[in-house]
């Protein structure tokens, strides 16, 4: 029963109230997803030129403090969301590899630029063809490099993704640990 | 061209004492666009480069470079060759000894003469194979240490051997 705010009630205590305080009647799943979709911490692991477009979205021309991003982090432990930008050699592999097991769950994956989407424009023996042959992930952006906006589009569609998702099941079933 | 050396008084005075003394390690010499390279033989690398850096005062060896001379093995090349390209930096004079070596056919290390050449040398292996004697750290230097192959090699795929995998 969503609890009706007159002006009988808006300033009052919760004792006085006799228990018709306001209150907001949701999901559990969507609370949690929607608190994480605004709250997302990159960590920002530029690896070639994706990295000048991801740090000019972070700057203030595009801000990307207004979708609640703007703590860059410089460790996977304290971030959920794994910004691959740019090329990602063999030798580089491992250590994406180890980077993503390091940051906790929930965590998310952006493979931004051709390179980490499939190799781009280096068919080469020195270069993972696509960073998905090493982490899982959610959204790939296209561009060589892609610019701030693309980058902004690819983040939104990833925030549309976590809106869509079913956080609670994780608690509830270890199996799922998060469905698309 | 050799003519023209005597315009650049440094290299023409260092190219003259290479001829006097080492005359029996050389194989030959080409000046172009004002750059000397002299073409050596393997056993004088160590002696020549020794004699450039103490007494001639080439100071300096900026890079040694590696050619693979795959498709030119049918007119009597051998398969690389090693460019020593030296500097001396009070004057600004470049010089380069050219050393040619076959598969196989370890080269002596010159990192005891100059010890910049340690990661140099370790690129080459890395990337042509080429052995270095004596080298105190022979590792790969760019590719993962398990990684089989040579990529500057002119037989070696551009995907690598198992398609990029």
């Amino acid at each position: 029963m969503p609890g009706k705010r007159t002006p009988s009630n808006s300033g009052e205590g919760l004792t006085s109230d006799g228990g018709r305080h306001p209150f907001l009647l949701t999901k559990l799943d969507h609370l949690i997803a929607w608190s994480q979709k605004n709250s997302l911490w990159p960590f920002g692991s530029g690896l070639a030129c994706c990295a000048i477009e991801m740090i000019a979205t972070a700057a203030a021309r595009f801000d990307i403090s207004r979708f609640g991003m703007e703590l860059f982090r410089a460790s996977p432990r304290q971030a959920d969301l794994f910004i691959v930008a740019g090329t990602v050699t063999n030798k580089m592999a491992p250590v994406i590899r180890r980077l993503w097991e390091q940051m906790a769950d929930p965590k998310w994956v952006v493979a931004m630029g051709n390179c980490a989407v499939s190799g781009g424009p280096f068919p080469t023996y020195s270069v993972l063809q696509g960073v998905d042959n090493v982490i899982p992930v959610d959204v790939y952006i296209a561009g060589c490099p892609p610019t701030p906006q693309g980058l902004l589009h690819g983040l939104l569609t990833l925030q549309e993704k976590i809106a869509r998702s079913h956080p609670t099941k994780a608690i509830f079933n270890a199996d799922a640990r998060r469905i698309d | 061209m050799l003519e023209e050396l005597t315009d650049v008084p440094v290299l023409n005075k260092a190219y003259q004492s290479l001829e006097e003394i080492f005359g029996d390690f050389l194989l030959g010499a080409t000046f172009e666009k004002k750059e000397l390279s002299v073409r050596i033989k393997k056993d004088g690398l160590l002696s020549i480069l020794r004699y450039l850096k103490s007494t001639v005062g080439f100071n300096a060896l900026s890079d040694i470079i590696g050619l693979d001379n795959l498709r030119l093995g049918a007119e009597g090349a051998k398969r690389f060759s090693l460019l020593y390209q030296l500097y001396a930096f009070p004057g600004f004079v470049r010089i380069r000894l050219v050393l040619d070596v076959d598969e196989n056919e370890p080269v002596p290390s010159v990192v005891p003469v100059f010890r910049s050449a340690n990661w140099a040398e370790r690129e080459i292996y890395d990337m042509f194979g080429i052995r270095f004697a004596g080298h105190p750290d022979l590792r790969r230097i760019y590719m993962p240490e398990e990684y089989e192959g040579h990529p500057l090699r002119k037989d070696f795929p551009l995907e690598g051997p198992n398609d990029g995998v």
